[in-house]
């Protein structure tokens, strides 16, 4: 066998140099490189979108965006943000920490690693070429629900292909996940000794084999109603436009898990760092995750409530989403409890996390009252739905992953980010970002509905405030790609243990950075 | 955990990926101008097809010849078995998603649509019966289910033959018989072709005599949908089960070491067992 691993390894230290080195590239640490700058790009075009969006709702009236486009904005700011940008980010942060905190040499299938962040700027490039082909973008929501996209023109099967691409890059990105904690993992390092961040990881990536084939044959079925005759969603031929819905959401709401039960992961190793002491309730954590991911498949008809469907069946799926809030709210104790008389200190990462806990906490409440069928028909379909679930992907997920990234860019770069910059970062984001959504909540309740760019004069006052956030939010963005860029490349020299409390593997046994082959020996875990 | 942890094999940087990445730009594309009857599209369609098609035969030529370079531990292979095991799982539910639009057509919405205690039934489909098989209350040309007990019992009894036959040639392949091999391979090829064979006289003689089409409501729609999907996959699956047909009789696999094999014959139960499901709810029920 040695003389295998020389021949392995022995290609790799030579890798091809410049361009070639990211495309052919089997190491994880590029493709997790790769995967997180390309999100960031996609970050930065939904942004672009959002942006629009906002300038359009900033007075009422029609100011700079038609209908036509600005249905255009919003379809594609959402397939954007959640394909685009949040999904490939978290990828990305299992590429280069699942095999560093198990103690693993790189992925189990390094060859189909790279493959699944290529077809990203594939995917990438037809979604956001849609916007240039005659009819335009898709316009029916990032939902595409049936008859608006089975309308439409060669931009909504731009959009279809794009969301098969990605869908194939997340079945391999996810059985890629799985296989490589299942099997290679460090001698010692048991399923229940796993740091939190893989665990959540491994729960994720069921959560992807399980649904994003779903999503496949529903877009196919819409594929052949458009193209070929047949009437799944078409009334006269049998078929039912709210049967899409259901099949739709079967693979939706178990998405929202998928990004959030990462950011779970990044939050419970942050908040043990800081808090210096160990997580409190690990196994409940494990526990809930897994609970969570289960419930989340039994409960997408929540997001159809007005679609029309037996009373039994708004009774059970108000119940089981209702019943979501228990092991979430173990998560949250857990948590508050790690922070219980820890000896804590408040570097960004842990200001992002704490900020995670705060607002996700009102976004999983919010969930909780949409959740309730009498509310939700009020509420369905306005800006408080809105409001709730930027509370859950952008101080939820979002957050997670800026308080991940400042933790880990240390080990990444191997230099420290400037700390003082970190923090208005977070402060800034904090602020503008309830700027932009708290206020939300108060035009959804008084009836504002969403997807549409002109609005009654009563909302004028709320609709100039959100969007001022939303420039700001915008804004501060930038202030965080200029401190990852710095930190890469002019920032301090890290310590080989930046974090004094981190107790993982890839803190205990590797230095920053971390060399481009780490773990060819595994560490023995004891 | 095996000794052989430290040498897990990392494969050197390739080109493949992004060759593959290439052919599918190409072929996202060019289908979706395709569709929209733009000419440039079927260019692009056939290059895309073209550089996959490479890139197929290169990836996974690599991936053969490492592996009877003996570059694959006890490791690998088990990821490789955890890895074709949940891409299988992801291919039964992407069948689940058309099952599962066979059953709500079937036993929700088309009874709502001739439920007279709603609007629906009363009023807007009141002359609509609802029976299954049924093209729906707004399609009215007539056409012929199709009836089970010919060539889909035919079928089924081909596909359960070669569930047997290339579990033979797996048996054979662990007594080190590579002739018995060879054989029972050959005898699983020329059943699951005659069943694409048989599948294609099916759609030929739904489209000309029974007027059943794509365009005839619920049943056309999942039916073609159900049946094609599963005969693409059988497709899939012979060009698999001939690619290591020529692997067996260019000396490939030991007795021991063989997992390109059982990979096939994995995937081959799978659209077997997909088949059974489609012989009962599409054609039986």
């Amino acid at each position: 066998m040695a003389a295998v691993h020389g021949d392995a390894h022995g290609h790799d230290d030579h890798h091809p140099s410049g361009i070639m080195r990211w495309v052919t590239t089997t190491n994880h640490k590029d493709i997790g490189t790769m995967y997180l700058w390309f999100s960031f790009t996609m970050f930065l075009i939904g942004g672009f979108l959002a942006m629009g969006i906002r300038a359009e709702l900033y007075q009422p009236g029609i100011q700079i965006l038609q209908p036509e486009l600005f249905n255009q904005f919003t379809t594609l700011h959402g397939l954007i943000m959640v394909f685009g940008a949040i999904m490939p980010a978290f990828v990305g942060f299992a590429n280069w920490q699942v095999p560093l905190m198990i103690g693993a040499p790189d992925m189990a299938f390094a060859r189909m690693n790279n493959w699944s962040f290529w077809l990203l700027p594939v995917a990438g490039t037809l979604l956001v070429s849609s916007f240039f082909v005659p009819g335009g973008a898709a316009a029916g929501g990032w939902t595409f629900y049936p008859p608006l996209s089975t309308q439409g023109g060669l931009g909504v099967d731009l959009m279809i292909f794009a969301v098969h691409i990605l869908g194939a890059s997340s079945i391999m990105g996810s059985i890629n996940i799985i296989t490589t904690i299942l099997n290679m993992r460090a001698p010692g390092m048991t399923l229940m000794k796993m740091p939190m961040f893989v665990w959540t990881w491994l729960i994720t990536a069921y959560l992807l084999v399980l649904v994003m084939p779903v999503l496949a044959g529903v877009v196919t079925m819409l594929l052949t109603d458009r193209h070929f005759g047949t009437s799944f969603f078409n009334a006269a031929g049998g078929g039912d436009p709210v049967m899409f819905q259901h099949i739709f959401w079967f693979f939706g709401h178990p998405e929202v898990y998928i990004m959030i039960l990462p950011a779970f992961g990044i939050v419970s190793e942050i908040i043990p760092t800081f808090a210096r002491k160990p997580l409190f309730g690990y196994s409940s954590m494990v526990y809930a995750t897994a609970s969570i991911a289960i419930l989340s498949c039994v409960v997408w008809a929540h997001h159809m409530f007005t679609a029309g469907m037996p009373t039994v069946g708004q009774l059970f799926f108000m119940y089981a989403t209702m019943l979501i809030a228990v092991p979430t709210g173990v998560k949250v104790f857990n948590w508050t409890a790690t922070m219980w008389r820890g000896s804590m200190t408040f570097e960004t990462p842990m200001l992002f996390a704490i900020g995670f806990i705060f607002l996700f906490v009102i976004g999983g409440f919010s969930g909780v009252i949409c959740a309730i069928v009498p509310i939700d028909i009020q509420v369905q379909d306005t800006y408080y739905v809105i409001a709730h679930f930027h509370y859950v992907l952008v101080s939820g997920a979002l957050f997670s992953l800026f308080a991940g990234v400042y933790y880990w860019l240390p080990k990444w770069t191997g230099n420290m980010y400037n700390e003082t910059l970190g923090k208005w970062h977070f402060w800034l984001s904090m602020f503008f970002f309830n700027l932009t959504f708290f206020v939300q909540h108060f035009l959804g309740l008084a009836g504002m509905p969403r997807r549409i760019p002109d609005y009654n004069l009563q909302f004028a006052d709320f609709n100039m405030v959100s969007s001022i956030g939303a420039f700001g939010f915008g804004l501060t963005q930038l202030l965080f790609l200029y401190i990852v860029i710095s930190c890469i490349r002019s920032g301090e020299k890290s310590p080989e243990k930046p974090w004094d409390g981190a107790t993982t593997l890839e803190w205990t046994h590797l230095p920053c950075p971390a060399p481009y082959h780490s773990f060819e020996k595994p560490p023995i875990v004891k | 955990m095996s000794q052989e942890s430290g040498h897990y094999y990392v494969p050197a940087p390739s080109m493949y990926p992004i060759i593959g990445s290439t052919a599918v730009l190409f072929m996202g594309s060019g289908a979706a101008l395709t569709m929209n009857k733009i000419e440039l599209g079927y260019g692009l369609l056939g290059i895309g097809f073209a550089i996959l098609i490479y890139m197929l035969f290169g990836w996974f030529g690599t991936v053969a010849r490492e592996s009877e370079s003996g570059k694959y531990g006890e490791q690998v292979d088990l990821s490789f078995r955890w890895g074709m095991g949940w891409f299988i799982f992801t291919e039964v539910m992407f069948f689940c998603a058309f099952f599962g639009a066979l059953f709500y057509m079937r036993n929700l919405s088309i009874p709502w649509l001739i439920d007279e205690s709603t609007v629906l039934g009363n009023e807007f489909w009141s002359s609509y019966d609802g029976t299954w098989p049924t093209a729906g209350p707004g399609v009215h040309e007539a056409f012929t289910p199709m009836g089970a007990w010919g060539l889909p019992a035919f079928n089924t009894l081909l596909l359960l033959t070669s569930g047997v036959t290339v579990t033979i040639a797996h048996w054979r392949l662990k007594e080190n018989r590579r002739d018995g091999l060879k054989l029972w391979l050959l005898a699983t090829i020329a059943l699951g072709a005659l069943f694409i064979g048989c599948q294609a006289y099916e759609y030929v003689h739904a489209y000309n005599d029974l007027n059943l089409k794509m365009t005839t409501g619920a049943y056309g729609s999942t039916f073609f949908m159900l049946t094609g999907f599963h005969g693409f996959h059988v497709t899939i699956g012979t060009i698999m089960l001939i690619v290591i047909y020529f692997r067996s009789a260019a000396g490939h696999f030991t007795p021991e070491h063989h997992f390109g094999f059982e990979g096939v014959a994995w995937y081959w139960h799978f659209v077997d067992v997909v088949w059974l499901g489609l012989f009962i709810f599409v054609y039986l029920m």
